[in-house]
């Protein structure tokens, strides 16, 4: 039987809701509070801040990660910014326009509540930072300076210089490393989640396995907070790191949480083209680029000409053809869909065809060398360190790539997954992005989570549920028995002895993940690749070949552990995607368009959230739903024209 | 990809530690078909992939955003801190920096505070316990007030970015004969020294993490300037002056 989910919305307007929320939910007195411990699985901006934030409180924090240090999560790599509405530049910026643009951005399948709340802390995680001796950028006059980022019409995105997600994450790791320093956090590093252990229906604690000796161990706890990031390396190339992976929300899911909307994926427009087999990894230019670099493609295809001597009146500028209000400022998705739409028309260009140029011959021109290189400079030595080309003389190539999830572990409005004692933060949960994430939200989002929500909602949780007495040590027999599987497993792994590298799977699961269900799906595609994955799944399970023991640092293994479940979540998304059967920002069904090639929504079908529930490795998993009402944001066709 | 892409066979001689209690040494590989437009870790992870073909261990190495940001990624490439392009990590060096038939000698970061795990990868939990000896500013969540009442010159702000752009990659550590940290620490006191919002604590801070640093068994600076010259992110050594200044501030104090 498929569920109809209770999100827990508060009563009231949407305004008022976060803060009788507050009023209503039960605290846990200050004494009591270093009687409960916390788990935090992942470092990154959700995890560190949540970690520091329950410390300072007085909670005992063990928080993990799989880095040589806290520092390293990847959210260390975001480049732009950091959205709030403080109106610091008068532009008709508010709170409630940041709400409004950020549920329209998702496309209308986002939690009104939940995004009410992100953009009204969102002018507190700027103070925060700023206390914390974040170096935001400044104005002479010693302010701070804003600017505008992609499908904003105001300028309200915070930045420190293009390394805006480093320093916040540092400032987070700080007050992390402060609390670490009091005795009240243990950092835990090169430690990975393994498994998520239950008992009775209740989060207890996790298994972890060591990266550096192999050691399996338990850890007990009143609740366990997954800031683990997203799955898009389920593609293989991604912007994201090497180490990114889904295998603790995997772990979740298959112990009972439920996995929302795994098809909605972010496929951003401006990053580095791929250029051969060797390609380990995608890098993102950010999209601030876009204020002052010009979106083109020859008009006539198969126009291989160096792009200096294709004059003017020969190109398509075709963001600003098609879209003359917002131009190349389209949000992600709508940029990424016109140019697969450019390069399938045959009008790619440089010497492999898969790529569109971004051009600031005009920005240059207009503004001079020098102030082009103050606003980007960093971005144009990076693209010339890995293109071999410079940027001020000819057009940047450009291609999207795989960025962002904005599904993820379904969480309800205090950030709890439908197994209690088990919360998500950050790109982990599926909850304010709705179908598209907008820019310089997702640095928004994960502090908001950490900082200023779960502080809250962990609390009501603790003191309502009987949990100062009501404990469960790692002695007790599930704990055992979690660990016995993840040993088994990674000692299946193994010795399988198979012919193929770990790699190989990889990549191919990336292939199918990319064609199939990547920026334009469609029902057969999708059915195959769910045919396909599971085909290439069992053949993973015969035929890999993990070198080495199980004794010390062994890469291929921790490589093998992750892609054995990035091959089953692939199979979700794919399954996920073709149950949707409307197109909706990131996700775009080839069925449901307009006649101008828009995405077309179905909002009286599937104006919902689709919640996946694990039935067992060879069952299909439910579908289940959470209906979405849109009181304050009016459903409407979204359009950049 | 770049209009003039070539295929190199490289000699490479790589330091192979099966973990930290085994005496390592160095291996001769001989990788071919490597991609001039390949960055330097994919080229290892060529040659990783050559190896577990053949059924051996592949070499470890740290790495994990390979976009210069993270300070996972380190390596000693021919004697030079993430080799030989200026302000450049491993990850983003790209392998149009050497010719056909070169020989690349790989090695880990050699230093009393860094022990080796395993091949190229080392330990730099000491960096988190600088960090924890002060590299904050003591503020709680919630108490903050209106980022905009705190005025900071432009110009501060921008010389504490300069500071803050550190990846604590720890090269600077790497490329100094004394294994001195002192860029690294000096960058993270400058950027609080620098702002408001840290110079309650500035001297206390330049105090905690100059003893700390001194107690992990890092060296003293003797002004050779190589972390500097190795730094990716063109952390300036006057940061080490200003952190000079700090300590010996509070020194005077502690004194009086």
């Amino acid at each position: 039987m498929t569920k109809k989910l209770d999100s827990k919305i508060p009563e009231g307007p949407v305004a008022e809701k976060w803060d009788n929320h507050r009023f209503k939910m039960k605290l846990v007195n200050p004494a009591n509070k270093r009687k409960f411990n916390v788990i935090v699985v992942g470092t990154g901006l959700a995890g560190a801040s949540a970690s520091a934030t329950l410390a300072e409180l007085g909670y005992n924090v063990d928080a993990f990660c799989i880095q040589d240090s806290p520092r390293r999560a990847h959210s260390i790599a975001a480049q732009g910014g950091v959205n709030a509405a403080k109106n610091y530049p008068n532009d008709g910026d508010s709170i409630w326009r940041l709400f409004y643009d950020t549920v329209k951005g998702g496309d209308y399948r986002a939690r009104e509540a939940n995004v009410y709340r992100l953009a009204q802390v969102a002018n507190n995680i700027i103070d925060q930072c700023a206390a914390q001796g974040v170096p935001f950028a400044r104005e002479y006059g010693g302010t701070l300076s804003n600017r505008s980022f992609g499908g904003a019409q105001v300028s309200r995105t915070f930045y420190a210089r293009g390394q805006t997600g480093q320093q916040l994450l540092l400032g987070a790791y700080s007050a992390m490393m402060k609390e670490t320093a009091k005795g009240k956090i243990k950092s835990h590093t090169r430690e990975e989640m393994v498994d998520l252990v239950v008992v009775e229906g209740r989060t207890r604690g996790i298994i972890t396995r060591n990266i550096v000796t192999g050691e399996f161990k338990k850890w007990a706890a009143d609740a366990v907070l997954l800031c683990t990031g997203g799955y898009g390396n389920v593609y293989f190339l991604s912007t994201n790191a090497m180490t990114s992976n889904g295998s603790a929300a995997w772990k979740a899911y298959k112990k009972g949480a439920m996995f929302g909307n795994p098809c909605y994926t972010q496929i951003h427009p401006t990053c580095i083209p791929v250029h051969g087999d060797a390609r380990s990894k995608l890098t993102l230019m950010s999209e601030s680029l876009r204020n002052d670099g010009r979106v083109w493609v020859p008009k006539k295809q198969g126009d291989n000409r160096p792009p200096g001597q294709i004059p003017e009146e020969e190109r398509d500028y075709y963001l600003e053809r098609k879209y003359p209000s917002f131009g190349n400022l389209v949000p992600r998705d709508v940029a990424s869909r016109n140019a697969k739409e450019a390069i399938d028309d045959g009008r790619g260009v440089g010497k492999t065809g898969i790529a569109v140029y971004l051009d600031f011959a005009d920005a240059i021109k207009r503004d001079g060398e020098q102030a082009i290189r103050e606003r980007y400079g960093n971005l144009f030595d990076m693209y010339n360190r890995i293109t071999d080309e410079n940027p001020y003389q000819v057009p940047m190539r450009i291609y999207p790539a795989v960025h962002y999830t904005m599904g993820g572990l379904w969480v309800d409005y205090n950030l709890q997954t439908t197994v209690p004692g088990c919360f998500a933060l950050g790109e982990a949960n599926f909850s304010d992005h709705g179908a598209n994430r907008l820019g310089a939200s997702a640095l928004m989002q994960g502090l908001a989570d950490g900082y200023f929500v779960i502080p809250y909602t962990l609390g009501n949780y603790l003191a309502s549920e009987g949990l100062m007495t009501d404990k469960v040590s790692a002695d007790h027999p599930e704990f055992d028995k979690c660990m016995k599987e993840s040993q088994d497993r990674f000692n299946r792994l193994l010795h399988i002895g198979g012919s193929k590298s770990v790699d190989t799977f990889h990549k191919e699961l990336g292939k199918i993940m990319w064609e199939r269900v990547g920026m334009s799906r469609n029902e057969d595609g999708l059915k195959k690749a769910i045919d396909e994955i599971s085909d290439l799944r069992k053949e993973f399970w015969k035929d890999v070949k993990v070198t080495g023991t199980e004794v010390g640092i062994n890469v291929e293994l921790e490589k093998a552990n992750r892609v054995a479940d990035f091959l089953e979540l692939g199979e979700l998304m794919a399954r996920d995607a073709l149950e949707r059967r409307e197109s909706c920002g990131g996700h775009f069904r080839e069925e449901s368009q307009t006649p101008e090639n828009e995405a077309l929504r179905d909002d009286e079908n599937f104006c919902h959230v689709a919640a996946w529930e694990y039935q067992g490795d060879e069952t299909t998993p439910l579908r289940n739903t959470e209906e979405l009402t849109f009181e304050n944001v009016p459903l409407t066709q979204r359009s950049y024209k | 990809m770049s209009a003039d892409e070539k295929l190199l066979t490289l000699n490479l001689k790589i330091w192979r530690q099966k973990d930290a209690k085994d005496k390592g040494q160095m291996v001769d590989y001989t990788l071919e078909g490597v991609s001039t437009d390949s960055s330097f870790l994919e080229m290892l992870d060529q040659l990783n992939e050559k190896l577990v073909g053949q059924g051996e261990e592949p070499v470890t190495f740290d790495h994990d955003c390979r976009e210069g940001i993270c300070g996972m990624c380190s390596l000693m490439i021919n004697g030079q801190a993430h080799g030989p392009e200026k302000e450049t990590t491993t990850c983003q060096l790209h392998m149009r920096s050497f010719n056909d038939g070169d020989t690349i000698v790989i090695e880990p970061w050699r230093a009393r505070a860094f022990p080796v795990l395993k091949d190229l990868t080392v330990d730099r939990s000491a960096f988190d316990e600088i960090i924890m000896a002060g590299g904050y500013v003591n503020v709680n969540t919630g108490n903050a007030q209106d980022a905009n009442e705190i005025l900071i010159p432009k110009e501060s702000a921008d010389l504490a970015m300069d500071a803050a752009a550190c990846i604590g990659c720890a090269a600077c550590v790497a490329s100094c004969k004394n294994a001195s940290a002192m860029l690294f620490v000096g960058a993270k006191i400058s950027q609080l020294a620098l702002l408001p919002q840290g110079q309650v604590e500035a001297e206390q801070r330049a105090a905690n993490m100059v003893a700390k640093m001194d107690e992990l068994g890092f060296g003293n600076c003797t002004n050779e300037a190589e972390c500097e010259a190795s730094c990716p992110k063109g952390i300036n050594i006057s940061n080490i002056a200003r952190m000079n200044k700090e300590f010996l501030k509070s020194a005077v104090k502690s004194k009086s």
